[in-house]
């Protein structure tokens, strides 16, 4: 039996995806940016993605920009604030949960000459609003803070944030990382005091290698990848017409019977996080299971390092990650888990599971029946 | 392209008597292996003690092609040549004078004509050339001199059915052609030594092979995979490696059950000692290949590697047994091994260590804990052995 518990690293591409993104490739391969037929027939594809996504957010497709993924649309986001408004002020605020798409521009940014506040979060992974407010001042020009934390699954009052922001830092643009969160929540950035906000397609079934990032209409940042004027200039290259075709086909295929999915996600997320808590020597972390994120599972199975575990586990057709799969490229070890006060050897045994709309009561009683059968195993062969 | 061969120079091999042509054939069959990647169409071939790789093709990449050679075993130095058509001795002249302006233009060194008559029809002795050649240089060079005892600038004039000139010399890896001097196992983990021993006793000569041991689900599909790719990364010096992967994890929970904890690494490595030796003696290699070095870790204390020692009936060739660390990974470095041996994949010598491991274990001691896998521990090893994963990497030597 094959699980794959592995949905917050990478999703598989759903076949409405797969079919427009062949179709756009192979029959309908025009560069919109051409004036002929074969142009004006891609286009098409952009313009639908826009509006799919544009409808979703209830925001207007102008404020749509495509681009190679998270990564990406969060590297312009703050590169783009940071440039647009040095002249308004120096202050970027952020936290200490980010994903290294964020805490590294930020960094960079620091050497700029930026002046960064990094807020803690609690053990469960929330951000401190009392840091937040005392942070925030006049000379603020960004704040930065992620929706849905890609180890734990903790979720940020998002809405409450923007409040907080647009009153004490009526300057500041405030940036949400919603590459977790996008698909699994309904996010209308405009009604909630959103300015900026990044999505990946690759987390919600659709193609790698895309992405967009929301502008609000009124918010000023400068483009950082600077060529032949696509997307009205905020971001040049050819558009990457399969891949925004195969996102927008994507964004219309998780929004549909959204209510549904989401409860089905949260039962599942019970019945693992409660099997997992019955386990001797486990801790499920972040936050109770309906306060955090639908599909994202994190816990320390103690005594066992946690990429022994993760190969022991895909031994059974098991894919999992240790820690999140974007933290194993380096030793140090996660900053998110470190934030939130766990200890090393607590760090070393946390493993994340991450599911999907489509992941089975069937699938997670495997998983469970496969941890109880080889936790004791590996636990005896432990480091001593 | 300005040079259509290159004249490979081996200085050791060619003072081995009568095992000489033993010799020249491996080097032979390393340079065909070494060049199979090149874009191009190379003739390798032997003549009167030297060996002359000649382009067929009219196009092929200069680089690539210097590059591979500077990989093989036995190559002292590469020259580069051209090669004329033989039109007559006037034109010879000219061709030798426009050869000097191309590669030394407004040349002001000292310089010597070498010629080398291997066609002995050829109208003009070998003196003579030297002579009327040296005049055609100094009289387009004016700022040069002929030096016949110590030139800083000699140029080779070979007379052979079409005439061989040249002049530079590039250096190669020196050593002993791969496979000369017969075959030995590499224990390889993932770590820097092991492939810069294996790179240097290949160097004299050694044809390897490899054995890396694993432990899934402790050791993981990457920490397997860099081990294939740093032996693809030696194999580019040492020839075809046959690689074997055994699955080590049964043998080392086993220990780890029924044995001090702080013997675990000693006894493993007596084990891992006895498989490679196991499939070293099947392949007919004379010796196995370490890449321990005196005091660097535990397991490699002067008592710890007697220890080890002591299961092996193979001579066990240990090249960095004398080597800082900083040594090994400068080789590492020019290997261009280091890179991949850096990546952060977990061994499995390192997953069980024990904080404090023996650094002075006996033997008797030792011995006494093997007894008590007495039960089990043949068990285990014949499947482990009987388990082996083998790759073959870079093809066979053609």
């Amino acid at each position: 039996m094959e699980v794959y518990l592995d949905h917050a690293a990478t999703t598989w591409c759903c076949e409405s995806v797969k079919e427009i993104v062949a179709r756009t490739m192979v029959e309908d391969y025009g560069n919109p940016s051409s004036m002929h037929k074969k142009g004006v027939e891609a286009e098409g594809y952009v313009k639908r993605a826009k509006e799919i996504i544009a409808r979703q957010l209830k925001a207007k497709e102008k404020e749509i920009y495509f681009t190679s993924g998270g990564t990406e649309s969060n590297n312009l986001a703050i590169f783009g604030t940071a440039m647009a408004n040095k002249r308004n002020g120096k202050r970027i605020v952020s936290t200490a949960i980010e994903h290294a798409a964020v805490r590294e521009p930020v960094k960079r940014l620091e050497e700029l000459g930026f002046e960064t506040v990094i807020l803690p979060v609690d053990s469960q992974g929330g951000v401190s609003v009392d840091a937040l407010e005392e942070a925030l001042n006049p000379d603020t020009i960004l704040v930065s803070v992620m929706y849905v934390n890609n180890e734990t699954g903790s979720v940020q009052p998002v809405e409450r944030i923007a409040g907080i922001i647009h009153e004490k830092a009526p300057d500041a643009l405030f940036h949400v990382d919603a590459i977790q969160a996008f698909g699994k929540y309904r996010i209308y950035p405009g009604r909630m005091g959103i300015d900026l906000m990044s999505v990946s397609g690759h987390k919600i079934h659709g193609p790698k290698g895309t992405g967009f990032l929301y502008v609000r209409e009124q918010s000023r940042i400068q483009p950082q990848i600077l060529g032949g004027g696509q997307q009205g200039g905020m971001r040049s290259g050819t558009d990457n017409v399969p891949g925004i075709a195969g996102l927008g086909a994507a964004v219309e295929e998780i929004y549909r019977d959204f209510d549904q999915k989401t409860e089905h996600m949260y039962q599942m997320k019970e019945l693992l996080a409660q099997g997992l808590a019955r386990m001797e020597g486990v801790l499920v972390n972040g936050m109770d299971v309906r306060l955090g994120a639908p599909h994202i599972v994190s816990a320390s199975f103690m005594g066992i390092r946690s990429e022994v575990l993760l190969h022991a586990l895909e031994d059974k057709g098991i894919y999992i990650s240790a820690g999140s799969a974007c933290s194993t490229h380096k030793r140090a070890g996660s900053s998110t888990l470190t934030a939130m006060g766990m200890k090393p050897e607590q760090r070393e045994s946390t493993v994340r599971f991450s599911l999907c709309e489509e992941t089975s009561q069937e699938e997670i009683e495997y998983c469970l029946e496969i941890l109880g059968e080889i936790v004791p195993v590996l636990k005896r062969y432990a480091r001593r | 392209m300005d040079y259509q061969a290159f004249l490979i120079k081996y200085g050791e091999i060619a003072l081995k008597g009568k095992n000489r042509y033993l010799f020249e054939n491996a080097l032979v069959d390393q340079i065909r292996w070494a060049l199979c990647p090149v874009d191009g169409d190379f003739q390798v071939h032997k003549e009167q003690g030297r060996i002359y790789v000649e382009c067929q093709s009219k196009e092929y990449d200069y680089e690539e092609c210097l590059e591979a050679l500077q990989r093989v075993f036995g190559i002292v130095a590469i020259c580069p040549v051209q090669i004329l058509e033989d039109q007559g001795f006037d034109r010879l002249k000219e061709d030798v004078v426009n050869y000097m302006q191309r590669i030394y233009p407004g040349c002001t060194q000292s310089f010597k004509v070498h010629a080398r008559r291997a066609r002995k029809s050829y109208p003009l002795q070998s003196m003579e050339i030297n002579a009327l050649l040296g005049e055609a240089v100094l009289e387009a060079f004016p700022g040069t001199h002929v030096d016949v005892h110590q030139p800083e600038l000699l140029l080779n004039v070979e007379i052979r059915e079409r005439i061989y000139v040249y002049s530079q010399e590039i250096p190669g890896l020196g050593g002993m052609p791969a496979g000369c001097n017969g075959k030995a196992m590499l224990l390889l983990s993932g770590g820097i030594d092991s492939p810069v021993a294996g790179y240097m006793v290949s160097r004299r000569g050694v044809s390897i092979e490899a054995v890396y041991f694993h432990a899934p689900p402790y050791t993981s599909e990457r920490a397997k995979q860099k081990v294939v790719d740093l032996a693809a990364q030696i194999s580019k010096y040492c020839g075809p490696i046959r690689l074997y992967v055994v699955n080590f994890t049964d043998i080392q929970m086993y220990i780890y059950d029924k044995c001090p904890h702080d013997e675990l690494t000693i006894l493993m490595r007596r084990y891992m000692m006895r498989i490679a030796e196991h499939f070293a003696l099947k392949d007919k290699c004379q010796g196995t290949i370490t890449g321990e070095s005196i005091g660097q870790v535990a397991s490699q204390t002067m008592q710890s590697l007697a220890v080890t020692n002591q299961v092996c009936s193979l001579p066990v060739y240990r090249p960095l047994i004398a080597f800082d660390k900083q040594d090994i990974v400068d080789v590492a470095l020019k290997i261009d091994t280091y890179e991949t041996s850096i990546l952060p994949y977990e061994d499995c010598c390192t997953i069980f260590v024990a904080k404090h491991p023996v650094t002075k274990p006996n033997l008797k001691a030792i011995q006494r804990s093997e007894q008590k896998l007495k039960e089990k521990i043949g068990e285990l090893v014949d499947a482990a052995v009987e388990g082996v994963e083998v790759i073959e990497i870079g093809g066979q030597l053609g």
